[in-house]
């Protein structure tokens, strides 16, 4: 393809700049491509569990007949732990104007701070302006890991 | 060195490198005030590469069902490292693509190279368009936001008004009677699968097509070149051809990159299937036109409802358009002129109409 | 209780308790007679009651003060149970002719005096026998209530221009509390007080103010059960009572508001303000909030500079007034740096970055906030400062966040600009290559 210019000297040398030139700006081009596509496929450290299902703690951070509460999503959720060694997961939010409540271990009751509003250990508004109940959602327990899922419905 | 030609001789006894090689080699493409078109068509399949790549690397974290879309696009724009540059590059260069190919089929219009022997070619190239067509409305809907839910529903809503076919269209896009997580399902089947899979096909054909017949010259040209054989330039293949359209796309990768920095795609909010819809639905660019036109249409023309009559009229069209070749023998003349015209007034009309669309809102 | 009666109203009052008429046709009558035998083929009296009833066919088709709506009469809790004119007003339903109606032969009583009607519902309505057979839980203390209350006091002292069971509930058009209709629903107790109330010229010998009303409408209390529909959010009667109507007590008010506003009032009690208050006889929380226009509170309120209430008893040099200006300083510093998390948030979401996340820990940030402006009820600065600390430190990682995204899209774009630049040299390099290839020296 190249005819070899031996009646010009400076040539060779420029084409061999050139080639070279190339070559290590395409290797470098394709090294930039590829280094985001590398990166890319090694999986984050923080493996996704899914919208519906978070690790909310671990056995032993709570005791009986208290609560606590943990991020579900977007949102405040409350885990409680009753004095039967029974655990339960609500929503934090509460129903009346969106404060977050929380576990009373003297009432044995979901309390919000707000306005007084009450809810029992599954989330059924007991007494106070809270409309509705709080959203229950599951607990399974996978060795010494809580994880707390929304109930899907039917 | 003993050990190329030893590699040579090995590919050449089992895939006939040597016929390749040659036949590279030898592939001319020809040199005209119109060949800047030439490279649309590569600067398509060279997009439709990037989106199989991005598309794979997508795959690879995205999960398609209702609970786990939203999220997992999510994931990869905020946790996976370079995952926001994969997925905006996926979404940018879908528009990139449908934009260059529309240009390339409209350019091939122009030029006339569907004439007689590349009918075919036309032929799987509108096809092609379809299927690219479909591949952006379908992908559309993957994020599972709210602006992906209300276009998908509207555009099959369209697709319900086809005559006799339109209502078993409908369930059969939708996977139901509504948008669900069952039309998700389905739509990320066809976008992966069915629809790559039938792309790939008519992409070898279509590729094999332009090798056998070579790049078509205009008839313009043509007659020029007939007539004066001294201005008939043609340059290789490979190299020359070749470095210019690698620049190109060096150029379109760039300009990817850059729309991913400066202008990432919006994840928007989670769709919610009982919200109703939100004021000001569209559907992507691509389909404005069409959108706009059944907007302006009457709701009721002799007794048939707009709606059919626009769709009607798009099918026909488009009906026309892909048998182009076999109405335009490529014989110069009035017919010729006529065929030039209408697609000049098709172009504006696409053109215009979409204009218009975004001007309205 | 058929020996009691009900005359037709005569009062100018009677014209404001009976909603519109629209669907009864207005006509002037002036031969009752005549009238009320032809009408009674037409009458819709049937549609409602096995029993013929003359007195709604005639009565719907007169003027105020002598009509009564037969729809809103037949909707109403008492002609539901059974409970019909007769009962109240005695006479005969059945007889067309109107003085056979309404003689005494056939029992008519008429309309009640005024004074006489808190006794008259209470012949049923505080016999616990009877009221058990329609509805075991309804109260029957309504009248004991009732005489214990401003209103029934000076009823007792001979002023019958006060308050009678039917100026709140309605006379024919009487519906249960919990019905929206009823003029005791929540919603329309604020307006039902207001007849009266409001009503400067009728109010004159009283000599208390007539602006609660317009004042109440103002209030965040007004805006969440009429704007927002929050049927736990009070009205009159939730403060003042209903059939016990009174003002409360200096002393009892932190009692009524404590009903709702829990932590506050307990906070407030074991704060130096109680003791304080008490002494001087002062009542709490309204003190600084009012009572009847209660606004959202703003930091504004607490601190030293305009606006603030502290200054009504603080002056400079005085640990209240430390103390006041204090706490505003925590407010305000916590909401400017909750403000400035939020906006550089909004940035880099506006440029393009997912900071959902730490968006939404934010709105925890935020609520600590609203706790830290209920702690300031003790006036204690070091409890304000628990919730202010925590909600510092979720606010300031959120900005740290922020940074780290706008950070990002610096990374970002550093990264794009190498590549762009490596991606020049290839098409320079490709450039010349090419002019190289096709320069007529080669080839």
């Amino acid at each position: 393809m190249q005819k070899s210019n031996s009646n010009d000297p400076s040539k060779p040398e420029r084409r061999g700049f050139l080639e070279t030139f190339l070559g290590i700006s395409v290797v470098a081009s394709l090294i930039s491509f590829l280094y985001p596509v590398l990166r890319y496929v090694i999986p984050p450290k923080q493996a996704e569990l899914g919208s519906d299902l978070v690790l909310a703690g671990h056995v032993g951070d709570l005791k009986p007949n208290t609560g606590k509460i943990f991020p579900f999503g977007s949102r405040p959720a409350l885990l409680i732990l009753t004095s039967d060694g029974n655990y339960h997961a609500l929503s934090a939010v509460c129903t009346h104007l969106g404060c977050t409540v929380q576990y009373r271990s003297d009432l044995r009751e979901v309390w919000c701070a707000c306005h007084n509003g009450t809810y029992d250990v599954d989330g059924r508004n007991i007494s106070g302006p809270p409309p509705r109940p709080l959203e229950s959602f599951g607990v399974m327990l996978k060795g010494d890991e809580i994880y707390v899922q929304r109930q899907r419905n039917a | 060195m003993g050990t190329a030609s030893n590699l040579r001789n090995w590919l050449d006894e089992r895939f006939g490198w040597d016929q390749i090689v040659t036949f590279v080699r030898h592939k001319t493409v020809p040199q005209h005030r119109f060949s800047y078109f030439y490279f649309l068509g590569g600067m398509t399949l060279f997009l439709f590469g990037i989106q199989v790549v991005t598309g794979i690397l997508l795959l690879l974290y995205y999960r398609p069902s209702p609970d786990g879309a939203f999220e997992s696009v999510q994931y990869i724009m905020t946790q996976v490292r370079f995952g926001w540059l994969i997925r905006s590059i996926h979404a940018w260069g879908a528009n990139v693509m449908i934009l260059t190919a529309i240009a390339h089929m409209f350019s091939v219009f122009f030029l006339k190279s569907y004439r007689k022997p590349r009918e075919l070619t036309w032929l799987s190239g509108m096809i092609l368009l379809f299927l690219v067509l479909g591949f952006g409305f379908s992908g559309y809907l993957l994020p599972w936001n709210t602006l992906s839910v209300s276009a998908t529903k509207v555009g099959t809503d369209i697709t319900g008004q086809v005559p006799l076919m339109g209502h078993w269209l409908l369930i059969f896009l939708r996977g139901g009677e509504d948008v669900t997580g069952a039309t998700l399902t389905r739509f990320f089947g066809i976008h992966v699968a069915i629809l790559p899979g039938l792309a790939t096909m008519l992409i070898g054909l279509h590729l094999w097509l332009v090798q056998r017949f070579g790049m078509s010259v205009p008839p313009k040209i043509d007659a020029e070149w007939t007539a004066n054989p001294a201005k008939v330039h043609e340059v290789r293949f490979f190299p020359n051809f070749f470095l210019r359209e690698l620049m190109a796309w060096y150029v379109a990768l760039a300009i990817l990159g850059t729309l991913a920095a400066f202008k990432p795609w919006e994840l928007g909010a989670k769709a919610d299937l009982f919200a109703s819809a939100p004021a000001g639905i569209r559907p992507e660019w691509y389909f404005m036109f069409m959108f706009q036109t059944l907007k302006l249409l009457p709701s009721k023309f002799l007794a048939i409802p707009g709606d059919v009559l626009g769709i009607l009229a798009f099918g026909l069209a488009a009906a026309v358009w892909t048998l182009l070749p076999f109405f335009d023998q490529g014989k110069q003349g009035r017919g010729s002129r006529w065929v030039a015209g209408a697609g000049v007034f098709a172009l504006m009309y696409v053109v215009g109409m979409t204009v218009y669309a975004y001007l309205a809102k | 209780m058929q020996e009691n009666l009900l005359q037709p109203r005569d009062d100018s009052r009677g014209k404001q308790m009976h909603p519109d008429d629209n669907g009864a046709v207005s006509r002037v009558l002036f031969a009752p007679l005549l009238i009320c035998a032809a009408l009674l083929l037409l009458s819709p009296a049937a549609a409602f009651s096995q029993a013929k009833n003359t007195c709604i066919a005639c009565h719907s088709q007169l003027d105020d003060p002598l009509h009564v709506n037969p729809d809103e009469y037949a909707a109403g809790i008492h002609a539901q149970k059974g409970i019909t004119c007769v009962s109240c007003h005695g006479g005969d339903p059945t007889a067309d002719d109107m003085d056979k109606a309404m003689s005494k032969a056939a029992g008519f009583k008429g309309k009640p005096e005024r004074k006489a009607i808190p006794a008259f519902c209470a012949k049923c309505h505080a016999d616990s026998a009877y009221m058990r057979g329609f509805d075991p839980s309804l109260r029957t203390d309504q009248l004991a209530q009732y005489l214990t209350s401003v209103h029934g006091k000076m009823l007792a002292k001979g002023d019958d221009k006060v308050a009678v069971c039917v100026d709140c509930h309605g006379v024919h058009d009487i519906m249960p509390p919990n019905d929206p209709r009823a003029h005791v629903y929540p919603t329309n107790v604020a307006t039902t007080c207001s007849r009266c109330h409001a009503d400067a010229a009728y109010m004159k010998p009283y000599k208390i103010p007539t602006d609660q009303f317009a004042l109440y409408n103002s209030s965040v209390h007004h805006a969440a059960l009429i704007d927002r529909g929050d049927l736990s959010a009070p009205t009159c009667t939730t403060c003042h009572g209903s059939h016990g109507a009174a003002p409360p007590g200096v002393k009892s008010v932190v009692n009524v508001c404590s009903t709702c506003h829990v932590f506050q009032a307990q906070l407030f009690d074991s704060s130096p303000h109680k003791e304080a208050f008490d002494s001087l006889g002062f009542p709490g929380c309204i003190t600084c909030h009012s009572n009847h226009g209660i606004q959202h509170p703003t930091d504004a309120m607490i601190g030293t500079g305009d606006g603030a209430v502290c200054l009504k008893c603080h002056s400079a040099g005085d640990p209240g007034f430390e103390a006041a200006g204090a706490m505003h300083d925590q407010l305000v510093n916590l909401d400017s740096t909750i403000a400035r998390s939020d906006a550089i948030l909004n940035r880099a979401e506006l440029y393009g970055m997912e900071v959902a996340q730490p968006k939404l820990q934010l709105a925890d940030a935020r609520d600590d906030l609203m706790k830290a402006r209920v702690a300031i009820h003790s006036v204690q600065t070091a409890q304000v400062d628990v919730d202010v600390q925590a909600s510092m430190k979720v606010a300031q990682q959120t900005y740290q966040a922020g940074l780290a995204a706008l950070a990002e899209r610096s990374y970002r774009r550093k990264g794009l600009f190498v590549s762009l630049g490596i991606s020049l040299l290839v098409l320079i390099g490709i450039a010349f290559l090419i002019r190289k290839l096709e320069t007529p020296s080669h080839e």
